[in-house]
């Protein structure tokens, strides 16, 4: 395992920036989600660690050593692809085992069974092994795509969206076992993802990424509960933080410059209103199994919030909406702490 | 606009039993969802709505007309497979007015129904534009304007969203449901994917095995949940099962487990008794250090708001949903109790659930 460093790293593709002098540093051992939109850049990232882009400026190095201009095949990393590739005609188990057979690192076959098996039981694939890969489900298949990139040891594996084609509850067990996986190999991980929950629950640190640039990097809980500015608060956060103009709801206290309130469930109190203090209404609540979304109209403003289990309230009524320790943005959106 | 009534139906290939003996209405202008793992029957049951199987036996009525024999085209339904395909040498406007100009639709007609469709689907700006350079949610939009332009009765849609990549998915949700909305055509959907149908139906009819477990609206389905199987399949994470052994009469009110108090739904029915499970959702657990069920905290996902905490118990791992501010940290050990009102019980070995007031009551805070 190695630490990753990425030093002022600039791709283009023609007229477009897709990554603009990007520095980031994966730890040894490391966790490190890259959370963005489509087109962010994130992948191009992923893809400049990896070899398979040639950076126009800037340097990569991994595990102390410079790998900028060395090809993908030197490198030692491994790339799961969103789109799975297995080689149809083959079983999961030769799938498995088709990275250790490289002529580049021969091993006896014995040692590659052991090695397949381990990792097969670890996705929980043991009983498929002997499929053919078109015979495997969507999930085992994604599972065995991930399994070939853990039967090697390399010094940095690289993933891009590896569970977005799996179904909700298979992604919840995968996030579980990539986290089990890190800790027991002790990986470096470098993950893209569009997804704010695998964003938050996996990672050790997640960058925020937007148009080819890093804005902020952090834990889960710094980047939910402190951002740097209004767009990565908007990223995170279920539901999405509420915007407000300063001053439609009182607050008290507002720093100097303020020109927006980020506001989320866990800044809000919501009450049945008694006489006379009455802010909002509810509109509708929007009842989404585990979760319930509070929907208030306020001065023709909507305002969106997690419904606490047992608050009791209902369409139709007045509510008071008290504020407490908000975020607060400036105009151009840059983050104003409070004093 | 159409109602889809499915009696009895049934679908035999060779000894294979696709689709067992399932009944359900799907409401004009009902968006309706069929649920459940790949090989449940859902995907038989909707080409059988289409005309593209027959059954074995059973009945299909389309407005209360048995079409159960007639061919696909004498339907009026359009069936939409996934949502890719365009014609990459057609410009948006004959990709829209392709089904109908197949059908030999007069000219000036086509042009005014593209034209109306693509102002539903807000792409009309975009009419003249080969396919080729637009952007990907466009090229959606154009997929789907191509199958909404011949205004059928009704819509079947098999996971129609199934190659897209994870967040156009998430996108094209919103959107079917808004279009659906606007247009108010019935459709039936298929797919694996709860996220999807909790997020799009008014109803969803969750199979297994070519039976319909159970269909009903989503919050339904979620609160009330017919069989361990549905109560499994829906909810991200699922549904805990404590497995406990005991009997429960009619008025029940408390159950057992390993020495453990817990008060539960007051049963409404005979009963049942022998190997039994309580059923919690993730979101119905508190940390309460009083409690005698107790266990070791393995794991804790950070969410913002809430966090899911996987605790390891004497009843096996559970799953609990609670705020991000309490401190949960793997190796803390925690106590932990349920909202009575909301708990689940079912039968162990059919996985039926047991009556409670839940059911009568139609509790749904």
């Amino acid at each position: 395992m190695a630490e990753v460093v990425l030093n002022g790293v600039t791709k283009r593709f023609g007229e477009t920036v897709a990554v603009d002098d990007m520095s980031l540093t994966v730890a040894d051992g490391e966790f490190v989600v890259l959370l963005g939109p489509t087109g962010a850049g994130k992948t191009t990232t992923l893809r400049l660690v990896a070899g398979l882009e040639r950076a126009d400026a800037g340097s990569v190095s991994i595990g102390g050593a410079d790998v900028t201009g060395t090809e993908p095949a030197a490198r030692d990393v491994t790339f799961v692809f969103q789109q799975y590739s297995l080689y149809p005609h083959l079983s999961a188990y030769d799938n498995l085992a088709f990275p250790l057979r490289s002529p580049a690192r021969r091993q006896p076959e014995a040692a590659i069974r052991a090695r397949v098996e381990e990792v097969a039981a670890m996705l929980r694939i043991s009983s498929k092994l002997n499929n053919k890969a078109t015979r495997l489900s969507g999930g085992e298949m994604q599972r065995v795509a991930i399994g070939r990139a853990l039967v090697r040891n390399p010094q940095v594996y690289l993933m891009d969206e590896p569970l977005s084609s799996l179904d909700a509850k298979l992604r919840g067990d995968m996030r579980l076992e990539l986290k089990r996986i890190k800790k027991d190999v002790g990986a470096t991980i470098l993950y893209v993802t569009h997804d704010q929950v695998e964003a938050m629950t996996m990672g050790d640190r997640i960058g925020v990424i937007r148009d080819g640039r890093l804005v902020q990097i952090g834990t889960p809980r710094q980047i939910y509960t402190d951002p740097d500015d209004l767009y990565v608060a908007t990223r995170l956060g279920q539901p999405a933080i509420n915007v407000l103009p300063q001053g439609v709801l009182p607050d008290g206290g507002a720093p100097a410059g303020a020109a927006t309130v980020g506001l989320r469930t866990e800044h809000l109190r919501i009450r049945r209103a008694a006489n006379g203090e009455a802010r909002g209404q509810v509109d509708w609540i929007e009842h989404l199994g585990d979760q319930s979304h509070l929907h208030i109209s306020l001065d023709g403003r909507r305002i969106t919030t997690l419904a606490e289990p047992d608050s009791g309230l209902d369409v139709g009524d007045k509510v008071s909406i008290e504020v407490t320790e908000p975020l607060y943005f400036a105009a151009d959106g840059t983050r104003i702490r409070g004093a | 606009m159409a109602e889809i009534r499915i009696e009895h139906l049934r679908k035999q290939f060779d000894d294979f039993v696709a689709v067992e003996d399932s009944s359900l209405t799907v409401e004009n202008g009902e968006f309706f969802v069929m649920l459940g793992p790949s090989g449940c029957g859902k995907t038989t049951t909707l080409r059988m709505i289409a005309g593209l199987e027959l059954p074995t036996s059973g009945r299909i009525l389309l407005d209360g007309d048995d079409v159960t024999f007639l061919r696909a085209s004498e339907r009026d339904i359009a069936f939409v497979f996934q949502l890719f395909a365009l014609y990459p040498h057609m410009n948006v406007r004959r990709n829209i007015g392709f089904p109908l100009s197949c059908q030999g639709v007069p000219r000036s007609d086509v042009r005014r129904r593209v034209e109306e469709t693509a102002r539903l689907l807000r792409i009309d700006h975009l009419l003249d534009r080969p396919v080729s350079g637009l952007a990907g949610g466009d090229r959606q939009r154009v997929a789907l304007g191509r199958a909404i332009v011949r205004r059928p009765k009704a819509f079947l849609m098999d996971e129609p969203l199934g190659t897209l990549d994870a967040e156009f998915r998430e996108l094209m949700c919103q959107e079917l449901r808004q279009l659906h909305n606007r247009i108010g055509a019935t459709t039936v959907y298929v797919t694996h994917d709860q996220l999807e149908a909790m997020a799009m139906a008014d109803k969803i009819a969750v199979m297994n095995h070519g039976v319909i477990e159970q269909y009903g609206p989503p919050q339904e389905i979620y609160d009330r949940p017919a069989s361990m199987y549905v109560a499994d399949f829906i909810g991200s994470p699922p549904m805990n099962f404590l497995p406990f052994r005991g009997s429960l009469r009619r008025g029940t009110r408390q159950v057992r487990l390993n020495g453990a108090t817990i008060d539960v739904p007051e049963i409404r029915e005979e009963g049942a008794e022998g190997d039994l499970v309580l059923g919690v959702r993730p979101e119905h657990i508190r940390f309460d250090e009083s409690s005698k069920i107790r266990g070791k905290v393995v794991d804790a996902e950070y969410l913002g708001t809430t966090q899911i905490v996987t605790v390891t118990t004497g009843h096996g791992t559970i799953k609990a949903r609670i705020g991000a501010d309490r401190p949960a940290d793997p190796g803390d050990t925690v106590g932990l109790t349920f909202v009575a009102s909301r708990l689940s019980l079912f039968a162990g070995g059919s996985g039926r659930a047991v009556r409670t007031e839940l059911h009568d009551g139609g509790r749904n805070g």
